[in-house]
């Protein structure tokens, strides 16, 4: 039943991504409520799934890669409806729902849904640590879309070949200063669940350690560069993408090494 | 009653005649006098048109008249004008609200006259409940068209294309540093553009100081020494370029250097000289947007191309609101099968259009 959730959840970002790419073939790219709509509703079942999942398994739902994906693109939806509207960000859902929809179906493919074999005994700092860090992984998503949008917009100035899409597009400092913020955002909560990782009185794989410190030394090196003003935004812009990329990548390494340790 | 629209525009009449036709004083009274219970005088530089409601079917010939002082017009003349009745007269107004049957394509001030010339009449007490129902429909239309379609987008000037960059590239343009190098005409008008949007720190520089100098003070900026024109470039956002010099004046080895300064600050600049004043190796640097005219006037043709795209679309809208205005009025008009698929034309003055002039 919790499954069937997802899969219609699935749906729903599906639907937002296909308006995406009509709009795009047809060269008429515009705002709209309908990417805000889909996400609002798939973000609902999403929210429906891992709270029956939590229920199921008496915690915070990601005692499995399965269940990390899912609630990273949980926390993705969610920022993106908090942040949305906050900065006006047009077409930020057409961008975001591809982030959405490709981590939800990664997670629904993959046979990861691999039952725990013990149940856990409940333990506060080590669901914070792991939830706030997910959460701090949705911040980062969104910067890398804002990452992503900057660098078409940019593209667009630089090359001359201005498509529909951009003149709905936000202007390149607006853009940048919301992908600034998230980076912010990101980078405190994922410090705090680097932190609190150390509280959870669980011991700690070495190898997880080192990856997590990289993550963070990779973000605070980005923004050490944004507060240094020695990175031109271009850059920034590219390194959230990359960033982003090495993250989730690093993400899969840790839930891998977690599950074979 | 009858709905009609006679008139002459850019397409069918050349200026002389639009001015011959342009409408004088006495026109609104001299259709009061041949019995039309409302009407609307429509006259912009592009087209002149009349919109009547009547109880009788009146000749195209006699309402022309009244567009030319009542003096007998030639037959050339007439075959300027045409004509469109009940639904095909609302189609018509919906589509030149709109910007469909302008010069440019989906321009907007097109809407402000008509709706300036419907202001005119209503406060004269020349509409009544048809006119009044069509232009209110006519408005709500051209705000759909508007932002439904992309029919409006962009920009068709060198000078708004400017402003239209410089707003993507710095978001809000108060306080933006603008130089201009050299005072030729397209530059002082990108100039004014870029002013009407709100940035207030011009500055001008030319050979001749003399130049700058009223330029500066027409718009309210500084006039500064040509020969400091490179150390500029260290503060300003916004370089319209425009000099007469044979070579280039900014090379990527001169600019180079002061990018490093202004990391987080992109330059956006503006070349309009021919030959080019700035080296186009210099839009491959970093934070630099470079435009030469011939890439103005690209965006420009392209935005226009767009605009034609989205006629289709626009159009389709106009159907649904014809069929609606019909649905609403259809009572009130010529009992005579009046739908939006079926136009009750008077019979033509010889050389007379009644199809759609567009």
């Amino acid at each position: 039943m919790d499954r069937w959730l997802l899969v219609l959840s699935t749906v729903f970002f599906f639907a937002a991504v296909v308006r995406t790419v009509i709009a795009l073939r047809g060269r008429i790219f515009r705002w709209s409520r309908f990417n805000f709509a889909t996400i609002a509703i798939g973000f609902g079942l999403q929210t429906a799934f891992l709270s029956m999942r939590g229920h199921a398994v008496g915690r915070c739902p990601i005692t499995n890669l399965f269940e990390v994906f899912i609630f990273l693109a949980w926390s993705v939806a969610l920022i993106y409806l908090l942040v949305g509207p906050a900065y006006r960000l047009s077409l930020m859902g057409a961008f975001t729902a591809p982030v959405v929809f490709l981590l939800q179906l990664f997670a629904l493919l993959v046979p990861s849904d691999t039952p725990h074999p013990s149940r856990l005994a409940p333990n506060p700092w080590l669901e914070f640590h792991a939830s706030i860090s997910i959460i701090a992984y949705g911040a980062f998503a969104l910067a890398c879309v804002a990452g992503v949008m900057y660098l078409v917009q940019e593209r667009q100035l630089k090359t001359h070949e201005l498509r529909s899409i951009f003149y709905h597009l936000p202007p390149l400092p607006t853009l940048f200063a919301a992908m600034t913020r998230l980076l912010w955002f990101g980078f405190a909560l994922y410090t705090a669940g680097l932190v609190s990782g150390f509280l959870t009185g669980e011991p700690l794989p070495r190898t997880k350690i080192v990856l997590a410190v990289a993550i963070w030394i990779l973000y605070g090196a980005i923004l050490q560069g944004r507060y240094l003003r020695s990175i031109t935004p271009r850059r920034i812009a590219a390194l959230c993408v990359v960033a982003f990329a090495a993250a989730l990548s690093l993400l899969w390494s840790i839930e891998f090494v977690a599950h074979h340790a | 009653m009858k709905l009609f629209c006679i008139g002459l525009n850019h397409r069918t009449a050349d200026i002389e005649t639009r001015e011959r036709f342009a409408g004088h004083a006495q026109t609104v009274a001299m259709l009061h006098d041949l019995n039309c219970h409302e009407r609307l005088l429509l006259a912009t530089c592009n087209r002149v048109e009349i919109y009547a409601a009547a109880e009788h079917e009146i000749a195209s010939k006699k309402i022309v008249h009244c567009l030319h002082n009542g003096e007998v017009t030639s037959g050339p003349d007439l075959a300027a004008f045409y004509r469109h009745e009940n639904a095909e007269c609302a189609r018509h107004l919906f589509r030149v609200a709109s910007g469909m049957d302008s010069m440019v394509i989906g321009e907007t001030e097109i809407l402000g006259q008509t709706k300036r010339a419907y202001e005119t009449a209503r406060l004269n007490g020349q509409t009544g409940r048809l006119l009044h129902r069509l232009f209110q429909h006519a408005f709500s239309t051209a705000k759909q068209v508007r932002t439904k379609t992309d029919i409006g987008r962009g920009a068709v000037s060198v000078g708004s294309v400017a402003v239209d960059l410089a707003e993507k590239i710095f978001a809000d343009l108060r306080g933006r540093k603008v130089l201009v190098l050299g005072a030729g005409e397209t530059s002082e008008k990108t100039l004014r553009a870029l002013s009407a949007r709100g940035v207030s720190d011009l500055r001008v520089t030319n050979r001749s100081s003399q130049r700058a100098e009223e330029l500066a003070a027409e718009l309210d900026g500084i006039a500064i020494p040509f020969g400091t024109w490179l150390e500029q470039c260290r503060e300003i956002d916004i370089l319209i370029s425009s000099t007469s010099a044979e070579g280039q004046l900014l090379t990527p080895a001169l600019l180079g250097p002061m990018l490093q300064e202004r990391v987080d600050r992109p330059l956006f600049i503006i070349d309009i000289a021919v030959p080019r004043d700035v080296a186009p190796e210099i839009n491959k640097m970093d934070g630099v947007y470079l435009y030469d005219i011939d890439a103005l006037r690209l965006i420009t043709e392209e935005t226009l191309q767009l605009r034609r795209q989205q006629l289709a679309a626009a159009e389709a809208i106009i159907d649904e609101h014809v069929a609606e205005f019909c649905r609403q009025v259809g009572t009130s008009m010529d009992g005579n099968g009046m739908s939006a698929n079926h136009v009750n034309q008077v019979p033509a003055a010889p050389g007379l259009e009644v199809s759609s002039a567009s």
